[in-house]
């Protein structure tokens, strides 16, 4: 059912009696040409571009529980291309422009709001790494504007210039990043991708994968065997409890992130903001709640929540950059696992298992990447080589060392 | 203003009036009032208005998960938005004032999306504002923006102080109604260390709100003794106004205690909230029920709340109101309400209950079988109109209307790790499941016992059991023992607008929209439609989406399942969780020895990590730093510097595994490095990048000292006891810091010799051939002071390092001056520091960034290739090896003057200037006075076959593109003849 | 979280730092023939399991001991904590 204004007004004047069901409930089929695992945002992205770009009709998603549930769900909306090294930037700056034709491509508002984002710099080695970025942005396309301090107080009074322990020295900014209404994104992809034949299956948990000979047939689900030509992982978290079932290890922990919104506020935000001394991160929704986050807790876990100590540390990072944010009180935080990778960057990359594909590792920023991350994994299935955007992130770079590291941090998840 | 709602009774302090100002009109309380409960008084049922269609809102509850009556509090700085009437306690004085309302609440232009409200129905964001694409972000969204939001923030820096504490204790008993007086009576008594913590600033939860009887007493009268008794008990803490508000891993709780948000003003120094961390052997949640509400038509007017507030407003404030009330119910408490109010001389117009069966009452009519249809009266409730069991209409005319559907138990904190609550079909409601988190177990009504003794019995036993207690439990009083039954009835058919989320603005129907679209599980209808969203996080509301899913899909409740509840209990102001973490106290400031020796010099500090360090010293008459940064490279390099470099790691290796110890450490060898030598010692990661570099001293033959950057000072110790402690557990070796026991400074120019000649005691000679180039030893100075000296040097020149104990460091810089007069002696700075630096092109912060290996730093043979040490296997895989690999160069403008940019972007002379023909970047850039030139250094691909190659520089970013040539980056005494003069 | 230090007794775990599976203990051998392979496997490749982890923490704001933690990831539940130079010796570590 496409949506249009016509629509909008029909349904409103007769009680909305027409609007159907956003995607089927089907059950699965014994046997499909691709099944995505994980019915997360990169999971129904993949699903989308399979069907719409790639002319994939024959494809199932399978999700344990309810589409969306994931990190997709749960993570603090921000988009950009704000990155430094060749191996990123022209993947993401691609999933910009992704973003930027997302509503109409998708029929369904998912709410992109190029709000901007600014980079605060404290120090002259953070200028340096800063400035070096934003010529790399540049020179990759993408949009970037480096601003001093007063520039910075012209653009956001609120913040602490007065009494402020790492003083605001600048801000790197790129102003087609923004926010998206993340629900909205996983809800969009999925009808797309179900309007164009894909089977998305809920509530059906893969418990193994068949493999025979080195080739991957299908997968074992709580609703049955599903067979399959190609099997592509997109599971975040759990990347390596799925993959362990093909016997692989991954350069991956899982790690929670945590996040949090305040009460409703009116407007006094522009765009999103982070902090360059502290872990504070924010912007605020169409809603009004100020949405922020920070550092993850630090050590392995799957537990969809966190601790206090992080908590704090966050809400000190704000309360440090902008004070004027004291009395908007915290309403809800919880936790997203993360699949961690061992240099930060992400993995969309065929596996030593013939027709087993994987595409993961997108520690703490894999919601801006959704749909680039959709498109060149939907690639890499149908066309069996990677997109041109993506050939960095593969599986062995870290044998050969080709690691994109952005932070300098190595081979420690818990840093990136 | 007469308060026209007061009625006798209640547990206020009828000899105190307060005043108080609502949207500018002033208005008498007392004390023990809330906010709440001072506006009914003065009969104002108008508060607020709703988020999506500005519809008139009124009081909902008397507690925290009041969803409708928010208000901004206070005024200027201290401005606090969607602040709960209903948990303000009244002081003298207070402003509030309306919001999400404009021009006035009365009249609020937004009130109009009322209207369109079919065209505003769950989910409509998403299928609309999409044409023309442009109109999203320039028209649509800064619209939906602007309406959006409830309270405003003044955008003034919060001007109070917070707090944080810890507090131990065996039992943590939350919630301070029956059942937690009488755990904490039980624990009490036995001896246990006690924290009863309650969020109402008044202990006895629903016992101050009712009027049954407590052994010989009303229950707030027990309630009083209790707590009197409690507060005699030196083991027993008691923390009113304290909302526990997460349950966290291995019994730690957090706890937010208001202690000056129900004072006029605070007394200086004292904090308006602590955040408690509270860690607990056991806790036992008695955090009671919540009464849950009936959706029919148009029930979301001011007047129209619960049941159960009506009673606590009756009984604890003595307030109504209105004079006329009528009850809605499905279950006898409703009764309880119009009995109450009925004893107080309230009028009630009828009770309205579902059930055929109803009991009947000789004070007042009972409508059985009978259901509320609809509702009328533009700001405040005039009337309600009622069906009867045989199809007839009546229309009872009231003020106010109680509604109750049941009891919720309060089982929000046993889902904070992860636990799920079980449906208990018997009352239909949740109730906690098993999967509590560790060490936690619940009573009273939160675990589903809604009758009095049945708390106080749970309560006693739950204490007992926690803690293990043997002996009898203490003697209950007598209380009422009538568990409500409950049967289900969530809302009444055939409505076309009833309200189940009242702030957010979901409806019945916008439940059934979000089932017909394909949103059914319960995440996605609370997605979909925002239903529990809003900032009472659905108390009153998930339970009644979730039974209208479960309707429609046709399943059970539990088959649809449940959401769970997140921290916080109920909403946290950020500043409370910051504390004192702000300002210049966000992170401790670490001052160098020379610090206010520097000061007084008028020296410019930068903040680097925690320290403060003297980033450039200005004379009189210096207007621009470069003048002065300038002069200091100039003077050091022509006479003497002195520059505190107290901020560098210092670690003491001891141990006869000393040296194989480094050995293993660095990736350069140390095994054979003589005593009284230094060594230049570079770290790997064991990934094969470069850690960190510093030098490592051997001041005897089992006794090294070595030095890291100021920024890996903590991770490279740690990172040395982790190979210490974990990968060679028998090496005879011990590590300690020492960076703070010593005062170092860097003395460095051609008479730094000489200087240090006058300051070090006689006995040492310290002439070329006595202490050469990178020797180290133990020295005394100034008479007999114990001090360290290395011949070391970063500025390339003729220089020591000097270190004597951090205390006489300040004394030790004033030595240095007075006696370095003859030479001109200068102190320099981190900028000065970092231009010598680059003239001798040493690898500093910008070029040890975590990607460089030693090969792309010039330093591949320093790797050894003879021995194991930490990164030296993964530093040759083949990527890492490649002949293009980034290599460290110095970078000369053709023009001098030209600037360079750290951060630029290397490319050839010629062909396009983008990312796929880059060739490297510029990592630093300084003006060197010595070259009259600027300088830099950088990392071009093969860069060390490149010398002499012209290239550009381009930086798109601050529009610069310069010509410059790729040189050696040791610009200034490549052969290092200064050093070893 | 709470770490069951085993020389100082309960402590806070924001008192120390967190690095990761305890597994870095088995540090190989470098002159092994299949050191690179090795190597690569000991610095990258983990086993992340989502239950039982034993796992290395630095009490970096206390006696600057590595402790190995035996801790389930999904509840957070600690079931042992012992010296990691213990469980390097135990695992064969030596000089």
């Amino acid at each position: 059912m496409r949506y249009s204004g016509f629509r909008v007004i029909k349904e409103a004047l007769t009680g909305h009696k027409g609007w159907k069901p956003v995607w089927r409930e089907p059950e699965p089929k014994a046997h499909y040409d691709i099944v995505v695992i994980g019915g997360g945002g990169h999971g129904l992205a993949t699903a989308h571009y399979l069907s719409k770009v790639y002319g994939q009709r024959n494809v199932a998603v399978v999700e344990k529980g309810w589409i969306g549930g994931g990190n997709v769900g749960r993570n603090t909306t921000i988009v950009r291309s704000n990155y430094m090294l060749d191996g990123n930037e022209p993947f993401y700056e691609f999933s910009m422009k992704l973003w930027e034709g997302l509503e109409q491509d998708l029929n369904y508002n998912a709410m992109m709001s190029q709000r901007g984002i600014i980079n605060l710099f404290h120090t002259d080695g953070q200028r340096d790494a800063y400035t070096r970025r934003g010529n790399a942005m540049i020179l990759n396309g993408a949009d970037a504007e480096l601003l001093d301090a007063e520039q910075v107080r012209k653009e956001h009074p609120y913040l602490n210039f007065d009494d402020a322990r790492f003083p605001i020295k600048g801000g790197l900014v790129q102003r087609r990043a923004g926010t998206a209404r993340h629900d909205a994104v996983a809800w969009g992809f999925a009808r797309s991708a179900d309007l164009h034949g894909v089977d998305i299956i809920q509530n059906c948990e893969v418990s193994g994968l068949r493999i025979e000979n080195g080739k991957c047939l299908g997968v074992e689900t709580t609703k049955g065997f599903i067979g399959a030509n190609k099997v592509g992982c997109a599971v975040a978290g759990s990347s390596s409890r799925v993959m362990g079932m093909a016997g692989m290890r991954l350069p991956i922990e899982s790690h929670v992130l945590q996040a949090f919104v305040s009460e409703g506020l009116k407007p006094v935000l522009p765009s999103v903001i982070t902090f360059g001394a502290g872990h504070f991160y924010v912007s605020q929704s169409d809603k009004g709640g100020l949405v922020f986050g920070g550092d993850i807790d630090g050590y392995n876990t799957y537990a969809q929540r966190g601790n206090l100590p992080v908590v704090e540390d966050v809400c000190e990072g704000g309360m440090a950059l902008m004070p004027m944010i004291g009395r908007a009180r915290l309403l809800r935080m919880w936790g997203g696992v993360m699949d961690m990778s061992m240099d930060g960057s992400p993995i969309i990359d065929r596996t030593p298992v013939e027709g087993l594909y994987f595409n993961g590792g997108w520690c703490y920023g894999g919601f801006k990447a959704t749909p680039a991350s959709g498109h060149c994994f939907a690639h890499l299935l149908a066309k069996d080589e990677p997109h041109p955007v993506a050939t960095a992130y593969r599986l062995d770079r870290f044998q050969t060392g080709r690691m994109i590291d952005e932070k300098g941090v190595g081979n420690q998840p818990n840093l990136h | 203003m007469t308060q026209t709602n007061r009625l006798e009774g209640g547990q206020i302090d009828r000899n105190t009036s307060l005043s108080f100002r609502f949207d500018g009109r002033s208005y008498t309380a007392h004390s023990g009032d809330t906010l709440a409960s001072a506006l009914l008084a003065n009969d104002v049922r108008l508060i607020g208005r709703s988020f999506k269609y500005h519809r008139p809102r009124g009081l909902l509850t008397a507690g925290s998960e009041e969803p409708n009556g928010m208000v901004e509090l206070r005024t200027g700085a201290r401005k606090e938005p969607n602040t709960r009437a209903t948990t303000i306690e009244m002081f003298d004085g207070l402003e509030a004032y309306s919001q999400n309302r404009w021009p006035s609440l009365k009249f609020d232009a937004l009130a109009v999306n009322d209207m369109f409200s079919n065209f505003l129905s769950a989910g409509f964001y998403y299928k609309t504002f999409m044409w023309p694409a442009a109109f999203w972000e320039k028209l649509y969204e800064p619209i939906i923006r602007r309406a959006a939001g409830l309270g405003s923030l003044s955008m003034e820096a919060d001007p109070d102080e917070y707090d944080k504490g810890f507090r131990h204790c065996d039992l943590l008993i939350i919630g301070a109604g029956p059942a937690g007086l009488m755990a904490a009576l039980t624990a009490g008594r036995a001896g246990a260390d006690v924290i009863l913590a309650d969020e109402d600033f008044a202990l006895g939860g629903r016992l101050n709100s009712e009027t049954f009887a407590v052994g010989d007493h009303s229950a707030s009268e027990w309630a009083a003794q209790a707590v009197a008794e409690l507060s005699s008990m030196p083991n027993v803490r008691l923390m009113p106004r304290t909302t526990v508000i997460g349950a966290f891993d291995h019994g730690i709780y957090g706890a937010v205690e208001r202690t000056g948000d129900h004072l006029p003003s605070l007394p200086a120094g004292k904090p308006r909230q602590i955040l408690w961390r509270i860690y607990t052997q056991k806790a036992l949640l008695c955090a009671g029920a919540t009464e849950r509400p009936i959706a029919f038509e148009n029930n979301d007017r001011p007047g129209i709340m619960m049941a159960s507030a009506l009673r606590t407003y009756a009984n604890r404030f003595a307030v109504t109101a209105s004079q006329r009330v009528a009850i809605f119910t499905n279950n006898d408490d409703g009764h309880r309400t119009a009995a109450d109010l009925h004893a107080k001389g309230v009028r009630i117009a009828a009770v309205v209950d579902v059930r055929e069966d109803a009991p009947s009452s000789y004070d007042y009519e009972v409508l059985k079988g009978a259901q509320v249809t609809n509702t009328k009266g533009r700001h405040g409730l005039s009337f309600v109109e009622v069906s009867l069991p045989d199809g007839s209409a009546r229309t009872l005319d009231c003020g106010a209307l109680g509604v109750s559907g049941g009891w919720n138990p309060n089982v929000h904190l046993t889902c904070h790790q992860r636990g799920r609550p079980v449906w208990n079909e018997a009352m239909a409601a949740f109730v906690p499941g098993a999967d509590l988190p560790v060490c936690m177990s619940v009573a009273g009504a939160a675990n589903g016992i809604l009758s009095t003794h049945g708390a106080l019995q749970s309560g006693a036993e739950g204490a007992a059991k926690a803690l293990d207690l043997t002996g009898a439990l203490p003697d209950l009083p007598e209380a009422e023992d009538a568990p409500i039954a409950q049967t289900p009835f969530w809302y009444v058919q055939g409505c076309k607008r009833a309200w189940v989320d009242q702030q957010n603005d979901v409806t019945v129907k916008d439940v059934k929209l979000s089932y017909q679209e394909g949103f059914r599980s319960v995440e996605h209808l609370k997605r979909y439609t925002t239903l529990g969203m809003a900032t009472d996080q659905g108390k009153t509301s998930n339970i009644t989406g979730l039974a209208i899913m479960a309707e429609v899909a046709g399943k059970s409740i539990p088959e649809v399942g449940t959401t769970i509840f997140r921290p916080p209990y109920t909403p946290v102001p950020i500043a409370t969780f910051a504390g004192r973490m702000k300002g210049q106290e966000f992170h401790p400031t670490r001052l160098t020895p020379s610090h206010y020796w520097s000061k007084e010099r008028g020296a410019v500090f930068v903040e680097v990590g925690n320290w403060l360090r003297a980033q450039w010293f200005p004379l009189p008459g210096e207007t621009h730093w470069r003048e002065s940064v300038d002069r200091e490279v100039r003077q050091t390099r022509a006479s003497v510097g002195v520059c505190d470099c107290t901020t560098l790691g210092k670690i003491d290796v001891q141990g006869t595994d000393a040296a194989a110890f480094l050995n293993r450490i660095y990736a350069n060898g140390f095994a054979k490095l003589a005593v009284g030598k230094t060594r230049y010692g570079l770290m790997l990661r064991e990934d094969g990048m470069v850690m960190d570099d510093g030098t490592a001293a051997r001041m005897a033959e089992d006794h090294f000292v070595v030095t890291t950057t100021t920024a890996n000072a903590v991770s490279v110790y740690r990172h040395m006891e982790f190979v210490r402690q974990c990968l060679y557990p028998d090496m005879d070796v011990q590590l300690i810091s020492t960076t703070e026991a010593w005062a170092q400074y860097a003395v460095a120019g051609p008479n730094s010799r000489k200087l240090l000649q006058k300051i070090i005691d006689p006995e040492f000679d310290i002439s070329n051939e006595a202490f050469p180039f990178m020797a180290c030893g133990n020295v005394t100075v100034c008479g007999g002071l114990r001090a360290r000296l290395f011949r070391i040097s970063f500025s390339g020149e003729l220089a020591y390092e000097i270190a004597v104990p951090s205390r006489y460091g300040d004394a030790l810089m004033r030595r240095l001056m007075a006696k370095g007069e003859e030479y001109g002696v200068i102190p320099y700075g981190t900028e000065a520091l970092g231009v010598m630096r680059v003239e001798k092109g040493h690898a500093a912060g910008n070029e040890l960034n975590g990607t460089t290996t030693a090969l792309n730093l010039g330093l591949g043979k320093m790797v050894s290739k003879k021995k194991d040490s930490i990164g030296s296997v993964l530093s040759e895989r083949e990527a890492l090896v490649e002949p293009d690999v980034l290599r460290l160069v110095g970078i000369k403008p053709l023009k001098p003057e030209d600037k360079i940019t750290a951060g630029g972007h290397l490319m050839n002379t010629d062909g396009p200037v983008d990312a796929a023909h880059d060739q490297g970047y510029v990592t630093s850039a300084v003006y060197s006075p010595i070259l009259n030139s600027n300088i830099g250094l950088g990392l071009v691909k093969n860069g060390a076959e490149r010398l002499g190659e012209k290239m550009r520089l381009v930086s798109p970013l601050t529009d610069l593109t310069v010509e410059v040539e790729l040189v050696s980056a040791h610009f200034v005494d490549p052969e290092g003849e200064r050093l070893r003069a | 979280m709470i770490i069951n230090h085993p020389l100082l007794g309960p402590r806070d775990a924001s008192e120390f730092t967190y690095l990761g599976d305890a597994a870095l203990i088995d540090r190989p051998d470098w002159q092994a023939e299949n050191a690179a392979d090795a190597f690569y496997e000991y610095g990258y490749l983990r086993d992340n399991p989502s239950g039982e982890h034993q796992e290395l923490w630095y009490h970096e704001a206390g006696d600057r001991s590595w402790l190995v933690v035996t801790r389930n990831t999904l509840t957070h539940e600690i079931s042992k904590v012992e010296l990691a130079r213990d469980v390097a010796r135990a695992r064969g570590r030596s000089k």
